[in-house]
């Protein structure tokens, strides 16, 4: 085929409006989160003590730090979609890093001593490790499908920031179940949990995001 | 004479609708494409035969994922950037696995390779892939040099139709480019 025939067939497929990245990840992400907040309503519910929850400081950090998470996330996706490498997702990244620790040192004050491991174990761990995967299960897919529209400079890290994005958003969904608030436990547990979820968006985006 | 700039230009016309902007900027990319992979082949070692097919590969690519172009940033280290990953890709399919540094081959844009502008892969191949009424559309149109509207009459669609099935098919071939190419 000569290179002149592809381009007019190009041109005239130029027709065809798309949205902009951005708006296509925010899209998949909330398809994804709509049937984990199916599974959130039929399975674990809200937090009984919710609206006294709301009024205490390491709730309101739990969520804090989710939302720090989301936005790092999400950041290092939009990075990661494009076929030029980027670094503008790092200061996110470090943002988030810093309010965590300055939440763990201020619990460690906080708390006498012999609190601290009890704090840590919490009561829920297993279930944060189960229930954190399974939510960020359909963002992680819906995530990565619209991903395939995406150019990324390295489709396997690609897949993990994905990975990272789902993980982000199914905690925010699990702290409204979990009634372990301390910083200690959530720095310990959803980052665990982030694992399986990274692990799996870096395997299938370095297949399903190749181009 | 500020020719980047003008390219980014042309693809902000282009996503406003303007076909002759999207044209020239595609057939100044060609060209500046087959630069790049000239040299890059003649690096490697690979006969240059093929430089045609990276070129259609990496041309179809960048429409495919041009939204992946963001408008605040300049628009040619994109282009650089799938220019490189497609060259890459060639290569290591053929079993090349050194750096490739194209750096060293993107330094004039404005460089245009003159020469024959055909790929390897022959248009009744590549069009043999798609199904009968996707090849009828982009044989009418890229063959032929019909619009759009006339393939859509001639074929008793609507226009909107042909260009769905247009873009489908455009899909199709660059999955053609990658995989004609693992068989080597």
């Amino acid at each position: 085929m000569k290179t002149d025939q592809l381009v007019s067939a190009l041109v005239a497929d130029r027709a065809v409006t798309r949205s902009p990245l951005h708006r296509v990840l925010v899209f998949g992400t909330f398809a994804g989160i709509l049937v984990s907040l199916a599974m959130f309503a039929i399975e674990f519910g809200l937090r009984v003590d919710l609206a006294s929850a709301v009024a205490t400081w390491r709730f309101d950090v739990k969520l804090a730090l989710v939302a720090l998470a989301i936005a790092a996330a999400f950041a290092a996706c939009l990075s990661m979609a494009r076929p030029l490498p980027s670094q503008r997702w790092k200061p996110f990244v470090f943002v988030a890093v810093a309010a965590a620790a300055t939440a763990v040192a201020v619990e460690l004050l906080a708390l006498p001593r012999h609190e601290w491991t009890m704090r840590l174990v919490g009561a829920n761990a297993l279930v944060c490790l189960t229930a954190i995967p399974l939510f960020a299960l359909a963002p992680l897919f819906a995530l990565l499908f619209v991903l395939r529209r995406a150019a990324p400079w390295s489709p396997p890290r690609a897949g993990a920031a994905a990975g990272a994005l789902a993980w982000a958003v199914a905690s925010a969904i699990y702290a409204f179940h979990c009634f372990d608030d301390s910083p200690l436990f959530v720095l310990v547990w959803y980052p665990m949990a982030a694992i399986p979820v990274v692990a799996t968006g870096y395997i299938v985006g370095s297949r399903l995001l190749r181009w | 004479m500020s020719n980047l700039e003008d390219l980014a230009a042309l693809m902000r016309a282009a996503r406003h609708g303007d076909d002759e902007a999207y044209r020239r900027l595609l057939v100044r990319v060609a060209a500046w494409l087959r630069g790049i992979a000239r040299r890059g082949l003649a690096a490697a070692g690979r006969p240059r035969d093929d430089s045609e097919d990276v070129v259609q590969e990496t041309l179809l690519a960048m429409h495919l994922k041009r939204d992946t172009w963001d408008e605040s940033q300049p628009i040619e280290p994109w282009l650089r950037a799938i220019a490189r990953h497609k060259l890459v890709d060639h290569l290591r399919r053929r079993g090349f696995t050194d750096h490739v540094d194209i750096e060293v081959y993107a330094d004039v844009l404005q460089a245009p390779a003159t020469g024959e502008e055909g790929g390897t892969l022959d248009a009744a191949r590549l069009l043999a892939t798609l199904t009968a009424r996707q090849r009828d559309i982009v044989s009418g149109i890229s063959l032929e040099g019909r619009t759009a509207r006339e393939v859509a009459v001639r074929l008793g669609m609507s226009e909107g139709a042909v260009r769905v099935a247009l873009h489908r098919a455009l899909k199709a071939l660059s999955v053609v480019y990658r995989g004609d190419q693992n068989e080597d």
